[in-house]
């Protein structure tokens, strides 16, 4: 079947082929001589948002796309403005960045690292983002991360809530504006010791991966703390959709509280199975019984409808708060979309506008220089009171609220009430907190 | 020459000359044009596009030959990339020893698995296979936890050991894959005009490796050995009959192309030292079924242009979003425009898998011997019918 007959010709051909294809690689070792990855030469940047639009936490996604959008029209300079009117840094004018227009681009993350890396490389290797932004997800916005480090260019964390993000997992690159796991257990606990009392039995169901261990972490040692004792902790992958067989096995665990560490479907799901069986009306160990959602958010609530009634957790930001901030950024959201943002949806639109402030004030796009500007960065006016984003860690510190299922809701989007707005100084923490411990941001890259 | 017939060698040469310059070949519209949203010359998807093909190659080589149709191979690919990605955190950067790594285990777990599969055939052994992918998927995500990193995936850190190379580079940064310090990342761009074309080693690498991978597809396939896998796939018990223990061959194909699959991964790994769990989940392995069929299962090339086609899609059209096409379509009137985009919107961004399901089902039922039988109607119809040359052609779709 193989017969080798060599010619003068056919030799002389495979060798030149074979020798162009040795040399190609070769030539070309080193990249382009620019001081930064994509530098924006011409009239506009392009920045990447890249945000789950399928998979479990598609709601979110679609809520900070439509942020970004709008953070994109006022840093053009149209519409009204928004937050750049209350924002306490006014180097902003609303003329682009650095006088450059600002464009995007959008990929999906489908809520998969894998995919999340090859969308934010596209828009870094084919459209030429200086900036990726974007998440809901830890572990893909661990796994991004990771590669802006790599490639270059500055990362502003979306909706990300796990220790980790800022934590072992840190980046020089990555900046977090989103509270964390840690932050929701401090701002909690107080106010779970008054409602609850401090002799209490907990039962974890948390998410499997990053977000949720970390989660179950903090709220375990927070609680603990209080005197409360974990009956047990259970597991449960992401893409489950039927929690029933996870909550049956609580009724008989001697558990008086079931704490939900769920996000997103997750939590509307396992959130409906556990009010279906019936877990709200039992009185355990002379008690009532009751849940706990550590982390709450709007979307959640509209999912689980009357289930979240009466049930507390925390979150970011929420639409009904009365700072200048949040009046501006509702209503210009409220304009353009007819309905109110969402804690995921703020974020991202006050991580784009930090940007943005960070490059303009640093008069050039180069990563190292608006990490710098960034770094120990304090503000207002953006929604959650006086914050500081902490050079230690790139994490920005703010008031946490505590919120509640409401009773008596008024309009389909005034599902959750403001219990407690916890101060600043009760959920800070040392930059080398145990459970934040293991990673170093190691030193910023811009790429080239 | 190699030891290749006349035709199997202007093929080979027809895939060494598509890889080797597919930075041109897919980038043909100006960088500043409207249609440069087609492009698909950029490093990270031509890496994709030749690791794919390398996939679907090794894939082929059991499903197209012996007609065993796997539906967990992602498993092998997987086990690939974290061999490889532990190699960077523990002994070096240098890509060789991660891709050796990584086809040797994925070529062990495939001893395992194909000699636990292989005594079942047809259904029982696709559903085995599936079994073995979500096990191993399963243990990847949260039971090995320690070893896989669980679902944000095993990544570098800077305080890795790396035995042979640096824990960290002189300015406080993870190092990045190398082969012999030749950067993986590196990259040159050509401007030629309103053109940018990129060239990435790591593409090249990968480039090479396809030439290599496809030459050693096309020996296995004209080999004893592949008439001998042909011969199960028309009839086992026939050939059982006959004498012939049919289970090392199969098994033997069945390792082969895992290590192929392990090959890829390990390829994937050194391009982005990532590995996560989702590469081994059943979707992934339905993938790569799909880019055989697609492109024309038991065919050489029909593999590799079903892997670039799907990758396209994935990559190109689920990145077209609402504001893109009121920009195609702004020439329209208002109200003409906005419906236009209400047709087309279902179709693009998050609905690309849609279109790409729709273009399969009419190269299924049009087509049946994938991209490939196509290439060869067309062809045919522009020589006019002269079909006698056609049919004998290496290409040949198997049922």
């Amino acid at each position: 079947m193989s017969k080798l007959d060599v010619s003068r010709r056919g030799l002389l051909r495979t060798g030149a082929v074979t020798g162009a294809g040795l040399a190609l690689p070769t030539i070309f070792t080193a990249q382009s001589a620019a001081a930064f990855t994509n530098d924006p030469t011409g009239g506009s940047v392009t920045l990447g948002f890249n945000v789950p639009q399928t998979g479990p936490y598609a709601d979110e996604g679609a809520d900070e796309l439509r942020a970004y959008e709008l953070a994109v029209d006022h840093l053009n300079g149209d519409g009204d403005g928004g937050m750049l009117n209350s924002f306490s840094s006014k180097a902003l004018e609303g003329s682009g960045i650095l006088g450059k227009k600002v464009e995007y681009v959008t990929g999906d993350t489908q809520t998969k690292s894998d995919a999340a890396r090859a969308s934010a490389k596209s828009m870094i290797e084919k459209d030429g983002a200086i900036m990726i932004s974007g998440g809901s997800s830890s572990g893909v916005a661990i796994a991004v991360q990771g590669l802006c480090q790599e490639a270059g260019v500055i990362f502003m964390a979306g909706l990300t809530h796990s220790n980790d993000t800022t934590g072992k997992d840190k980046k020089a690159n990555g900046f977090r504006h989103f509270f964390n796991a840690y932050m929701s257990g401090a701002a909690l606990a107080p106010v779970l010791k008054n409602l609850y009392g401090d002799d209490r039995k907990a039962y974890h169901l948390t998410a499997d991966y990053t977000w949720g261990w970390t989660q179950e972490e903090s709220i375990k040692a927070a609680t603990e703390a209080l005197g409360w004792e974990t009956v047990n902790t259970v597991k449960t992958p992401l893409a489950a959709t039927d929690f029933s067989s996870y909550i049956a096995p609580v009724l008989n665990s001697g558990a008086d509280v079931l704490i939900l560490n769920h996000y997103g479907g997750n939590m509307v799901n396992s959130l409906t199975n556990a009010v279906q069986f019936g877990l709200r009306d039992k009185v355990v160990n002379g008690k009532n019984f009751e849940i706990v959602v550590p982390l709450y958010s709007r979307l959640m609530a509209k999912g689980a409808g009357a289930n979240v009634k009466g049930i507390h957790g925390s979150t970011n930001w929420h639409w009904s708060l009365q700072d200048e901030g949040s009046k501006a950024f509702v209503r210009s959201f409220g304009t353009k979309y007819g309905f109110p943002p969402s804690q995921a949806a703020h974020t991202c639109y006050v991580q784009t506008l930090l940007y943005a402030d960070a490059v303009q004030r640093a008069g050039s796009f180069n990563p190292c220089a608006v990490a710098e500007a960034l770094e120990g960065f304090e503000f207002d006016g953006m929604g959650n009171g006086k914050t500081l984003y902490r050079a230690d860690d790139h994490q920005c510190f703010k008031d946490v609220l505590v919120v509640r299922g409401k009773e008596n809701p008024t309009s389909e989007f005034d599902l959750l009430e403001v219990v407690e707005v916890t101060p600043r100084e009760q959920v800070e923490y040392a930059p080398d907190h145990p459970m934040f411990a293991g990673g170093q941001l190691g030193s910023c890259n811009p790429g080239a | 020459m190699f030891g290749l017939d006349k035709k199997d060698t202007s093929l080979l040469m027809i895939v060494a000359v598509l890889t080797l310059f597919a930075p041109f070949i897919l980038n043909p519209f100006p960088t500043g044009s409207g249609l440069a949203q087609f492009n698909a010359g950029y490093p990270d998807l031509m890496q994709r596009f030749v690791i794919f093909g390398i996939f679907a190659i090794g894939f082929n080589i059991l499903f197209g030959l012996t007609g065993y149709l796997s539906f967990g191979h992602a498993a092998f690919l997987g086990v690939g990339s974290y061999s490889a990605v532990w190699m960077f955190k523990l002994l070096s950067m240098n890509v060789l020893p991660a891709i050796l790594l990584s086809v040797i285990i994925s070529g062990l777990f495939a001893l395992v698995i194909g000699f636990i599969s292989l005594r079942r055939s047809g259904i029982y052994f696709s559903i085995l296979t599936l079994a073995f992918a979500q096990m191993s998927f399963s243990l990847a995500y949260s039971v090995l936890t320690p070893i896989t990193n669980g679902e944000t995936g095993l990544q570098l850190t800077l305080d890795d050991p790396r035995v042979l190379g640096v824990t960290a580079t002189a300015d406080g940064s993870i190092p990045v894959t190398n082969l012999f310090g030749l950067e993986m990342r590196g990259t040159y761009e050509m401007a030629v005009g309103p053109w940018a074309f990129q060239f990435n080693i790591g593409y090249y690498l990968c480039a090479l490796v396809l030439i290599a991978a496809f030459y050693l597809a096309i020996r296995i396939f004209r080999s004893p050995f592949g008439m001998m896998l042909r011969a199960v796939k028309s009839n086992q018990q026939r050939m059982n009959y006959t004498g012939l223990n049919s289970k090392p061959y199969t098994l033997a194909a069945f390792v082969i192309s895992g290590m192929y699959a392990g090959l890829a991964g390990g390829l994937m790994a050194s391009m982005d030292p990532l590995a996560g769990a989702e590469r081994m989940q059943w979707t992934a392995s339905g993938e790569v079924v799909l880019m055989t069929i697609l492109g024309g299962a038991g065919t050489l090339i029909g593999p590799v242009l079903g892997a670039g086609f799907i990758k396209y899609f994935e990559n190109i059209f689920s990145k077209i979003n609402d504001n893109v096409l009121h920009g195609w379509f702004s020439f329209m009137p208002d109200g003409l425009e906005d419906f236009v985009v209400f047709i087309v919107h279902p179709f693009i961004g998050k609905g690309w898998h849609l279109t790409l399901g729709i273009l399969f089902m009419l190269v299924v039922i049009y087509l049946p011997g994938g991209l490939v039988e196509g290439g060869q109607r067309i062809a045919g119809w522009i020589k006019g019918n002269k079909q006698s040359d056609a049919q004998q052609s290496e290409t040949k779709p198997a049922e």
